[in-house]
């Protein structure tokens, strides 16, 4: 039951328009034991397994599929017209060339030549209207329907597809990466799916496992690797186990206790989760409406000591809901803006009329065991400051439907990814009418920025206005920001390539 | 002949009890299918759209109707999670967790009805004791502890098998067998140690009868009185106690599962319980309550050829 | 006859005795806080500052392990209270009087032990909320079939019986027949229930923290300690271990205990 991973909030899309994000850091390291392992590093490796850390019990259907996990496997299958690329660029894919407009409102795209399917058809214009058609109709992403809905025309003139837009869209391309190409009149996409990318769907076994087979017909550059098969290990114990015996090749998502204790030999790469973990406060819980009290509550975390008792110190530190891929928007002074203090706590909770401290519950949900384990650590921290923070464990779905869609809630500790790799992925929840505004944090000052910067007509214009948003954030302690999880990646080390995305996925094609 | 018949309408009539509780469980439990399946940035008519297709949008009632109706024809309905019909899912899980119950069933009665003889012929007051306190301790290991350090023990230490690592019966029967020893194991060495007091308390029970002593008086030796009579009297509560145990190790799986990371019946019901996914869970709940029903319907009527007395009842 | 005490009782009386005053020690004192937390000092192997170690938050187990003990002992003596006294007043009634209240009442027992366990504490908890008061109410619930499967079967046994016969003709109240005379009759069957009862409700408290529905941390008890100590399995092999002796060390003084109880002879 203990899983490494479960789903996040706000589960990753592929799709990332910013071109100034950065990749996450990689610190290629190797663990202490140098045992070499079985297969001996000098062969080259055509079939792998890759261990993944929760079953793929979604629909395979690419407009279908909700869960993290599942994209981060079927990115390997499926591509749109443009996709993105380790360093959050987009680049060309089903499309051969991409041209936008100076004024932004309108997007051509011209179809690569020889694009075949997984299943032998060759890929034509037809289904890629069929594909826009079908995503537009039935994606499970809001604001993907909306962005296609936006759309005023679009004109197809031979092989080329254009998009007029009313008004200029500054994550358009990220939507476009996301309307996966598929082929028209073919039904099993949510359990046999079929696409175009350098991997090709061959079985999956519930439980248990989930194989790809390399697509010899693939228009790019042919993976070196065959075959690979995830194999499902939804005990993280099980998992590591598997791996630390040479059972796998390759496994994402490790914890740094994990890193530890590998002693095969395999090269562990460093890299952040992409996510803003904190303690999320409801202000319909009347003392979190109190600013004082947030930041009492601020002050009473001692970030550097939480990581270091739950991850040996890896991670980020974070102090507003911006993680450091970001990198045109991360400020880290931010993180550092309530140092540990816990009198400072103490004399803000008595000047906001809790001179005896407070006492309220951390929901946190039970299947995944980091935001458990900071649970346990800040209410120990907490306590020091007087405030009585008492942990209540539901599970996953629960958590959906009491705390983030009824808002049922007093307190709880989860992590935030971006849906798309935009700053407003993270800045949008907390306008005060958005649906996704679970705190319900409202502040007209913030609304106003967040707004202004919506319309802002140049980019460092915008860029400021977002991190005027982060400021705010901070300032009002919206909310206890801790951290951007540590993400470690164990590899065969007669493997390489691996390369860490901005988002939450595994490229395997580049892996030899 | 009719005792039976009406103990079968019973059971039929538990196992409808037991379907209607499940479905009921899901009333009340928080928790939303769709916000699985669609996650939480859909619209609000596709969730509507989806709700009304999986025929969410109707009273609890009518669902349970058609539920039943369907499942009765044997039509098990389609997972929420997989979109996969649940009869396949089943199907794939059904030998893992089948062959686990009867391993774990065949070590417990291997080993417990030699040992339980054995035990019950000793007269030595110290050997009693001592058997009698290995007995104690055996028992009072539970099931999940002897699982972790099975896996401690064999798996990590001495490299018997790989914790974790599951080989599927679709690979190699003998593979997936091996892996399944040490949980099946795990599983039945409490049960062993249960099956062994109660079978030498049967035993015991049995010698201090009168016709016992009568046919030793008579001149029969005690292993014939033993063998004749005794074993005869004492295996038959011992096997209605074997039943309900075989009803108990289903149970066990579900822990042992976890344990082991066995992916069968047990951990499927856990995921979709998480996951919401309602046809799966009620085609394994009804599907265990067969089980356990079955096994102590099996083990009623032993028991009732034992004794006659109950059997009015 | 002489009353022989089996050794059994002094032996597992002994260790439940010891047990026991340990975990009542727990409750006013233990060597540190259960809830301090040491980066320096994580997962440290057992040694003269912490006698069985630390875990994954440098938390010394020992005072861990008293909490959790007395945690356990706590859910599972109440468990098996509920669960052993509704047992035995349903399955008195039951086995005595039989009819359409035993049919319907036997129905309702069995569909709750066909009924996954965890499914309907899950349903309960959701219902009531997590915690240590209605973790009992849950479990004990779940245990009341099985004690009244048992006891409906030596109640119905035993009413045929002569005795009972002979005791009825001369006009014993059926009360006073159920609980004086038949009920005594049931010990050497219901003994060993009670004390498989409490190795069960620890099992069941173990499977239901493993998954998240128990008790809530930092709280400790032996079942959401044995269920994280196996994530640490590797690197600190003696959390599950010392966990796991002390529920056998439980389990075994209390079961020896009973058993020791069922063999003295009680005649006068």
């Amino acid at each position: 039951m203990k899983r490494i991973l479960a789903v996040f909030l706000a589960v990753a899309m592929l799709a990332c328009s910013l071109s100034a994000c950065g990749g996450a850091t990689t610190k290629p390291s190797t663990s202490s034991d140098e045992t070499s392992s079985s297969d001996g590093a000098a062969t080259t490796k055509k079939e792998i397994s890759v261990g993944i850390a929760q079953d793929l019990d979604d629909s395979l259907d690419p407009f279908q599929s909700s869960d993290a996990g599942t994209r981060e496997v079927m990115f390997n299958v499926f591509e749109g017209l443009v996709k993105p690329d380790a360093t959050g660029n987009f680049v060309e894919a089903v499309a051969s060339s991409v041209e936008v407009s100076e004024d932004g409102r309108s997007y051509a795209f011209t179809l690569r030549d020889g694009v075949v399917f997984h299943n032998g058809k060759p890929c034509t214009m037809d289904d890629v209207l069929y594909s826009f058609d079908t995503c537009a109709a039935t994606s499970v992403y809001k604001h993907v329907v909306e962005a296609l809905s936006a759309v005023q025309e679009r004109t197809v003139e031979g092989n080329t597809l254009t998009f007029h837009l009313g008004e200029p869209n500054s994550d358009f391309m990220s939507v476009i990466a996301s309307v996966f190409i598929l082929p028209k009149d073919y039904a099993e996409q949510a359990t046999a799916p079929v696409g175009t990318g350098p991997f090709r769907f061959v079985s999956r076994s519930v439980q248990q496992n989930f194989v790809l087979e390399r697509n010899d017909d693939y228009y790019g550059a042919i993976p070196a690797l065959e075959r690979v098969t995830f194999q499902i290990y939804e005990d993280s114990n099980a998992l590591f186990t598997a791996l630390n015996s040479g059972a796998l090749d390759l496994v994402s998502h490790l914890t740094a206790d994990q890193i530890n204790n590998l002693s095969n030999g395999y090269q562990v790469l460093e890299g952040t989760m992409n996510l803003v973990q904190g303690i999320y406060l409801n202000e319909a819980f009347a003392p979190f409406a109190n600013e004082k009290v947030r930041q009492a509550l601020c002050y009473a975390v001692d970030k550097d000591a939480m990581m270091e008792l739950t991850a040996d110190g890896h991670g980020a530190k974070l102090g507003s809901s911006m993680y450091p891929s970001f990198s045109k928007y991360f400020e880290p002074e931010l993180a550092e803006a309530y140092p540990h203090d816990v009198e400072r706590a103490k004399a803000l909770l008595t000047e906001a009329g809790y001179p005896d401290g407070l006492s309220f519950t951390i929901k946190v949900p039970s299947n995944y065991q980091p935001h458990v384990d900071t649970a346990v650590v800040l209410a120990e921290q907490l306590a020091a400051a007087g405030i009585n923070a008492k942990i209540e464990q539901i599970d996953w779905n629960t958590w959906l439907t009491d705390v983030y869609a009824n808002r049922s809630f007093e307190a709880t500790v989860v992590g935030f990814d971006a849906s798309i790799l935009s700053p407003t992925a993270l800045l949008s929840r907390w306008v005060s009418d958005s649906s996704k505004n679970l705190i319900n944090y409202n502040n007209p000052e913030y609304d106003q920025t967040y707004a202004a910067a919506q319309n802002a007509g140049d980019d460092a214009e915008r860029t400021e206005l977002y991190r005027r948003c982060l400021r705010i954030l901070s300032d009002t302690a919206a909310n206890v920001y801790l951290q951007d999880l540590a993400d470690f990646v164990a590899i065969h080390p007669a493997l390489e390539g691996y390369q860490f995305y901005p988002m939450y996925v595994m490229d395997l094609s580049t892996l030899h | 002949m009719k005792n039976i018949a009406k103990k079968l309408v019973a059971l039929i009539i538990t196992l409808f009890i037991v379907s209607f509780l499940a479905f009921l469980a899901f009333q009340i439990i928080p928790g939303d299918p769709t916000t699985k399946m669609l996650g939480t940035e859909a619209t609000p008519e596709a969730v509507s759209e989806l709700r009304s297709e999986l025929g969410l949008d109707l009273p609890f009632f009518v669902r349970y109707w058609h539920w039943l109706t369907a499942f009765v024809q044997g039509d098990f309905g389609m997972s929420y999670s997989y979109h996969m019909p649940v009869r396949a899912m089943l199907a794939d899980k059904l030998p893992v967790t089948a062959l686990l119950i009867l391993l774990a069933f065949g070590f417990t009665v291997i080993l417990s009805l030699p040992l339980g003889i054995l035990a019950g012929r000793v007269r030595n007051r110290w050997a009693d004791t001592m058997i009698t306190a290995v007995d104690q301790v055996v028992m009072s290991v539970p099931a999940f502890f002897v699982g972790i350090l099975a896996c401690f023990i064999f798996g990590l230490t001495f490299h018997l098998f790989v914790p974790g690592n599951f080989i599927s019966y679709t690979d190699s029967w003998a593979g997936c067998l091996g892996y399944l020893v040490f949980p099946a194991l795990s599983i039945a060495i409490p049960r062993i140690a249960m099956t062994v007091k109660m079978l030498r308390g049967a035993i015991g029970a049995e010698l201090r009868q009168d016709y016992v002593r009568t046919s030793q008086s008579r001149g029969a030796s005690r292993g014939y009185a033993l063998r004749r009579h005794v074993l005869r009297n004492a295996l038959i509560p011992t096997i209605a106690f074997l039943a309900v145990s075989a009803a108990e190790i289903m149970t066990g799986t579900i822990v042992i599962e976890q344990v082991f990371t066995i992916p069968g019946i047990g951990r499927l019901l856990l995921a979709s319980i998480g996951n919401r996914d309602f046809p799966v869970v009620q085609a394994i709940v009804v599907l265990m309550a067969a089980w356990i029903v079955l096994v102590h319907f099996l083990a009623d009527l032993l028991s009732s050829w034992v004794d006659p007395r109950i059997r009015t009842h | 006859m002489k009353r022989t005490k089996h050794p059994f009782v002094w032996v597992g009386g002994a260790l439940s005795g010891v047990v026991t005053a340990l975990i009542l020690l727990g409750f006013v004192w233990t060597p540190y806080s259960t809830t301090m937390m040491d980066a320096a000092a994580k997962r440290q192997p057992p040694s003269a500052a912490h006698w069985l170690g630390t875990d994954q938050f440098g938390r010394d187990l020992f005072s861990r392990i008293l909490e959790g003990a007395g945690t356990s002992l706590l859910i599972a003596l109440c468990v098996v209270l509920i669960g052993s006294v509704f047992g035995i007043l349903i399955g008195s009634f039951c086995g005595y009087y039989g009819g359409i209240p035993d049919l319907i009442l036997t129905r309702i027992c069995d569909s709750i032990t066909a009924f996954p366990a965890i499914l309907l504490a899950l349903v309960i908890i959701s219902v009531v909320g997590g915690g240590t008061y209605n973790i009992i109410l849950a479990l004990g619930v779940l245990f009341i079939p099985s004690f009244a499967r048992v006891v409906r079967g030596e109640f119905a046994r035993c009413r045929h019986l002569n005795y009972v016969k002979s005791a009825k003709l001369m006009g014993v109240g059926d009360l006073r027949l159920m609980f004086l005379h038949i009920l005594p009759n049931t010990l050497p069957v219901l003994l060993p229930a009670v004390s498989i009862g409490l190795n069960n409700a620890m099992l069941s408290e173990a499977s239901m923290s493993f998954l998240g529905i128990g008790i809530q941390p930092p709280q400790a008890s032996l079942g959401s300690m044995l269920s994280e100590s196996q994530t640490y399995l590797n690197s600190a092999p003696w959390y599950a271990l010392s966990v796991g002796g002390t529920i056998v060390l439980m389990m075994l003084g209390f079961s020896l205990l009973a058993e020791g109880l069922q063999q003295t002879d009680w005649r006068r």
